[in-house]
């Protein structure tokens, strides 16, 4: 098996882990979306749309503490 | 004083602020210099014969790029940072003695750097690598300046309120790291006084001169990794980071999908830093770097619509905002161009259009296209919403405003059209040849037939620039001719007639 092959293969293998890679990600977004323990996504949106100092946190980093 | 509310700390924001109008006005000038200089050579002579030095092209040209890239466009970065850092992580400048004072010393030493970098650009130091002309005393000032802005960066975000990072905040976090590490394995050189030639002698050239550790084909190979990651992470990246929240934040919207932003957000990350390549097609680097560098492009679309579509669809509903608000219009038709301009680069970087393309005009266009109608509007429209909170002001004035949106929209398409037009004519013909072989052009053939694009990029050019100063003006007039205003908007900018 000459270097040209193990390119073929390399390239192959490369793309084919890129892709499942990519979907993961895009099926990890949706399945921990709005789950218990998970986040809420879009509701991140709302960080920067309440954003004055006496807005309430969309997530307030004083949760973390309380657990 | 002690029972008076906590309030956002605009200190420095308003400071970068400040830096981003002069320096914008500076290099877009220069540009403007060297753009009729092109057209018109007698220009390069415009203060005499005595100060031809200091106002030729070559002389002139690096202060140009510099001054946007490292002044206009870096202030505008810092000025949101220090504006919309405080605001999406709730907690106030005011609160540490120590950001505050690191937001500051940030400011001051870049304004030192700023001045060191105009002057040695005109006395004509420099390392020749594009876009990395400093020396290495300026380069060791930069990385400091770099350091503490990272320091405020992350202790920021170390005493942040909100858990979650909004998505502009990774963008920031991201160009902090990207252009750090860019600059310094671009910039690694040898002072010449600590370096030694082949024939033994030491200390040779002026103190500051330095030597690159990369030589030839590897120089090249950093140099355009760095070059076009400069444009990922200056350009690109921190731009984002600002549409992200301005244009939800002035529509009154939600972003359309956060999760898009997300994904968006890791493609670009991944796929950026191998396009580079590109630069160095058909050049004396391996072939399969150039053909990696030609499909990291194709595939940046992605990413960079990924973000750009994004946008768009958190207008679905409002889109009469784009009619009634000139701030709206400027942050959708960069969002537009952003589109357009990464849509562009990667058909320039496929290779058979790239044999046409490569060093002619139409690259000079694509930049343009990108910085004037997506970096640059996006950062005034940045400057126009903050201008009214950080001020407690209305906007000066919504139709000096219309009128210069108009105005530079009109020198964006002048610029790119004429050097759409003037690129694939010089490509065409400097492969013109005949049945033997022999080429049907000399190089004086295409610069006659290339004289009315470039007059033409010079007017497009020099509406940009009167467009700026109606900016700078509106600005001005901003900060000083308004009555203060009580309280602050949630979401639209409030603008005077």
């Amino acid at each position: 098996m000459g270097i040209a092959e193990y390119q073929a293969y390399g390239y192959f293998g490369l793309t084919a882990f890129l892709v499942f890679a990519l979907y993961s990600y895009i099926y990890h977004l949706y399945s921990t979306d709005k789950k218990d323990g998970g986040h809420d996504y879009e509701n991140y949106s709302n960080i920067a749309l309440n954003d004055d100092i006496s807005d309430a946190p969309v997530s307030p980093i004083s949760d973390d503490k309380e657990k | 004083m002690e029972n008076r509310p906590l309030e956002y700390d605009y200190t420095v924001a308003k400071m970068f602020m400040f830096t981003t109008v002069v320096l914008g006005i500076v290099g877009m000038l220069v540009g403007v210099i060297l753009a009729f200089q092109l057209a018109y050579p007698e220009v390069n002579t415009i203060l005499g014969e005595g100060l031809a030095e200091y106002t030729n092209f070559s002389r002139l040209r690096p202060l140009h790029t510099d001054a946007v890239i490292f002044g206009f466009t870096f202030s505008g970065i810092w000025a949101t940072w220090y504006y919309v850092g405080q605001r999406v992580l709730k907690v106030s400048m005011a609160e540490s003695a120590l950001l505050m004072f690191l937001g500051k010393l940030h400011f001051w030493l870049y304004l030192v750097g700023v001045a060191a970098v105009v002057v040695s650009l005109l006395m004509g130091i420099t390392t020749s690598k594009e876009y990395a002309e400093f020396e290495w005393p300026i380069d060791i000032a930069i990385v400091v300046v770099w350091v503490i802005w990272g320091l405020g960066l992350f202790g920021l975000i170390g005493i942040r309120r909100e858990k979650s990072l909004y998505i502009s905040i990774w963008y920031y976090i991201a160009t902090f790291l990207g252009i750090a590490m860019l600059y310094l394995f671009n910039n690694m050189e040898i002072p010449t006084m600590l370096a030694t030639n082949a024939a033994g002698e030491s200390g040779i050239g002026a103190w500051y001169h330095s030597v690159s550790m990369y030589s030839g084909t590897n120089d090249a190979l950093v140099q355009w990794w760095y070059g076009h990651n400069a444009v990922a992470f200056g350009f690109t990246v921190p731009i984002v980071a600002m549409i992200y929240y301005f244009l939800p934040k002035e529509s009154g919207q939600a972003i359309y999908s956060y999760k898009l932003s997300l994904l968006s957000f890791w493609g670009l990350m991944f796929v950026y830093l191998w396009a580079g390549g590109h630069h160095l097609l058909y050049s004396t680097v391996p072939d399969w770097m150039q053909t990696m560098g030609s499909i990291f492009s194709v595939i940046l679309i992605l990413p960079s619509w990924g973000s750009a579509i994004n946008m768009l669809l958190t207008m679905k509903g409002e889109w009469q905002q784009v009619a009634a608000s000139p701030l709206i219009k400027f942050m959708v038709l960069g969002s537009t161009f952003y589109m357009f301009s990464t849509l562009e680069g990667p058909i320039q970087a496929i290779k058979s259009v790239n044999a046409i393309a490569h060093f002619t005009d139409w690259i000079v266009g694509h930049v343009h296209d990108g910085v004037l109608g997506w970096v640059g509007f996006m950062i005034m429209a940045a400057l126009f919403h903050m201008a009214p909170r950080v001020f407690k002001r209305e906007i000066y004035s919504k139709s000096l405003m219309a009128t210069q949106f108009w105005i530079q929209t009109l020198g964006v398409v002048l610029y790119f059209t004429s050097m759409w037009i003037a690129g694939i004519t010089q490509g065409m013909m400097w492969r013109a040849h005949d049945e033997f072989g022999n080429l049907a052009y000399s190089f004086i053939d295409t610069v006659t037939v290339l004289h009315p694009y470039y007059t033409i990029r010079g007017v497009g050019g020099l509406l940009y620039l009167v467009g700026f100063l109606m900016f700078a003006y509106n600005m001005y007039k901003t900060m000083s001719a308004r009555p203060v205003e009580e309280s602050e908007l949630q979401s639209a900018s409030p603008m005077g007639a």
